[in-house]
């Protein structure tokens, strides 16, 4: 073990993942920086947010290639590379940039092994950025998991902690089929401890994040930790909460969370989504339709408003699920008579 | 016409066998016992034909929604090809993809395309990988004159160029976009003057004519070979039937198709130029036409006796693992 970055943890798979396979190679948009430039050595950027840094000096410029900004252009490349062999993990600096690219994910790689009767497969993987929280606004903050999740074909992991970055994304990428890659932009800077050498969490095995007794959290990314303060307050008051973290929307542990609720009767599911068929209703449905009798008091679903990010500080804090509302829904559902 | 016979035999046969394909799905439409959207190819055959022969099974290729001369240039199984249509359990893509879906990943074929202008990114992709294992492949994209005005495809042309791809954009200029004129919705001179605009090699030609299509091809493939990045063509041709089955073609002129049928014909242009040339006799014409309609009527033998997919197919082949 060794204490890492989120950041750091999502290279450290890259490195070792091409290592181990040399199909592997990344592109997008200065993935190493400087490409071209009369003024630069490449390598200077390595990813707008760091992930993609240094990769270049080991792996050479045929391997981590310097894209135009055409996110469309970008993903169906990998799309036909994946089809031909090939593993591309491309970088979508944002996800609200999926906008741009959506038909090569959602009617091309997601459809292929489907389509054409089994015999095809799209292992590709789409790193992206998502979330509020840095005052980015509209096009720059969103949280655009529902949105891939609903999508057969498509598998989408969203680690919240540094060694489930590197877990998730080494799996990601030995993947065979596409898979939609979401990491939170204020969770690159955070540490904890991991593992040294080859990591893999498997696809659709929730992480226990904390066991209780009375009401069950569920939430992704940055949202885990959102529940972790919420958790240790309730603690004080002597109510406890098994927190769930599913890491992979797509496919999703059903039965971690419904034996959860089974056993506490109450259930909470936090997402800084807007809430219209959100992965909080999703969650809120399966519970209800699964275990309806199991359930001490109604679900509560805390997401953003049915509104886009905004800007200012006080606007975007707004938006984005709180330790205190958190604590204040699991007190709500605890007290429900 | 530098041609060995068995190449031309080989030719002719497969533009026959894509006419009469097409032919008879147009005749069985009619009778309802194909389901779904198809869109015929019968007119273009020299195109599809004239460019895959120039390529191997190591190359790749994508199509289009009018694609299935495509798969049959490209060496995808006829007999499969009429199950998958038919809507059959062991047809190609096991009824799950069926006439806009064809695809043989083991002959390099990666699909026909439902989505206009959906098959120019994946040939880059595919050029990309080709590039990567250097060994000389190539990527072709087959699109119509209405996949030029899709973003995606200018990103992939432009992605192609500054990365030297071997990739080679084919247009098939059929003067119509579903119903509308190209004139009208191209802005440009032409697909090829646009093209141009992308630092790209780019050539104009007779679709009608076999002949010329496998020449432009065969130069253009082998430069893209040999490591000099993408090129483009656009081919002059027109289809026979509409954008869809069933379409009035009201759009058309009166006498278009008819001066089509009798001028612009590429596989009567063929058989007239081999025949003329004493290269190919009407016997070995009427000798691989036989060929021909007993391999299509034995498809449709098949087709039409296989058995239907069973319900919890719906849910396989999703993923590879769940």
């Amino acid at each position: 073990m060794t204490e890492k970055t989120y950041r750091e943890a999502l290279t450290d798979a890259l490195f070792l993942e091409m290592r181990r396979d040399e199909n592997v190679f990344v592109l997008g948009e200065d993935v190493v920086g400087g490409t071209g430039s009369p003024h630069a050595e490449p390598g200077f950027v390595g990813g707008v947010f760091g992930v993609t840094g240094g990769l270049h000096e080991e792996f050479g410029l045929e391997r981590c290639i310097d894209m135009p900004i055409s996110e469309a252009g970008i993903a169906g490349t990998a799309a036909g590379a994946a089809l031909a062999g090939k593993r591309p993990v491309a970088e979508i600096m944002f996800c609200d940039f999926m906008g741009l690219c959506l038909d090569q994910l959602m009617n091309q790689a997601a459809k292929f092994r489907y389509m054409f009767g089994g015999k095809a497969t799209c292992p590709m993987v789409l790193r992206t950025t998502y979330g509020a929280g840095m005052n980015a606004a509209s096009q720059h903050s969103q949280s655009l998991h529902p949105l891939v999740t609903a999508i057969p074909g498509l598998k989408v992991a969203m680690p919240s902690t540094p060694a489930d970055a590197k877990g998730l994304l080494s799996t990601a990428i030995r993947d065979d089929d596409p898979v939609i890659f979401f990491e939170h932009k204020t969770l690159y800077t955070i540490t904890g401890d991991v593992p040294d050498g080859e990591h893999l969490v498997p696809f659709g095995k929730a992480r226990m994040v904390s066991e209780g007794d009375d009401c069950t959290l569920v939430a992704t990314g940055r949202m885990v930790s959102f529940c972790e303060n919420a958790a240790q307050a309730l603690a004080d008051d002597g109510i406890t909460c098994d927190i769930i973290d599913p890491r992979t929307t797509s496919p999703l542990d059903e039965d971690a969370i419904l034996d959860s609720v089974e056993k506490t009767g109450r259930l909470v599911v936090v997402d800084e989504t807007p809430p219209r068929c959100s992965f909080a209703s999703d969650i809120a449905a399966l519970a209800a339709g699964e275990v309806f009798s199991s359930l001490k008091a109604p679900i509560k679903q805390i997401t953003g408003p049915h509104s886009p990010v905004p800007f200012a500080k006080e606007l975007e804090s707004e938006f984005v699920p709180s330790p205190t509302k958190i604590r204040d829904a699991v007190a709500e559902v605890v007290n429900f008579k | 016409m530098q041609l060995a016979r068995e190449e031309l035999e080989q030719a002719y046969k497969q533009m026959k066998t894509i006419r009469e394909f097409e032919e008879h799905l147009h005749r069985e439409i009619m009778t309802g016992s194909i389901p779904g959207f198809t869109h015929l190819y019968a007119g273009q055959e020299a195109v599809a034909v004239g460019v895959c022969e120039n390529l191997t099974e190591a190359d790749y290729i994508t199509s289009t929604h009018r694609g299935h001369g495509h798969c049959i240039a490209k060496g995808c199984d006829v007999i499969g090809m009429m199950k998958e249509l038919y809507g059959k359990a062991d047809g190609l893509c096991k009824g799950k993809g069926g006439s806009m879906h064809v695809a043989d990943m083991d002959v390099g074929m990666l699909g026909a395309n439902g989505i206009v202008g959906g098959g120019p990114p994946l040939a880059t992709g595919a050029a990309l990988a080709a590039k990567l294992d250097g060994k000389g492949s190539v990527a072709v994209s087959f699109g119509g004159d209405g996949s030029c005005n899709q973003g995606p495809v200018f990103e992939s042309m432009n992605i192609a160029a500054i990365l030297k791809l071997p990739s080679i954009y084919v247009y098939e200029n059929n003067r119509y976009s579903e119903h509308t004129h190209c004139d009208y919705v191209i802005a440009s001179e032409s697909i090829a003057s646009r093209v141009e605009g992308f630092g790209i090699h780019t050539v104009k030609a007779n679709g009608f004519d076999f002949f010329e299509v496998h020449e432009v091809m065969k130069e253009l493939i082998a430069k893209a070979r040999e490591g000099n990045g993408p090129c483009a063509v656009e081919f002059e041709t027109t289809r026979f039937y509409g954008h869809f089955e069933g379409d009035p073609q009201d759009y058309r002129a009166p006498d278009e198709l008819k001066d089509d049928r009798e001028n612009n014909d590429c596989i009567t242009i063929f058989k007239d130029k081999v025949t003329e040339a004493g290269l190919l006799s009407d016997d070995d014409i009427n000798k691989l036409d036989e060929e021909v309609n007993s391999l299509i009527e034995e498809s449709v033998d098949q087709a039409k006796k296989s058995p239907l997919p069973s319900p919890e197919d719906v849910t396989t082949d999703v993923y590879v693992s769940y």
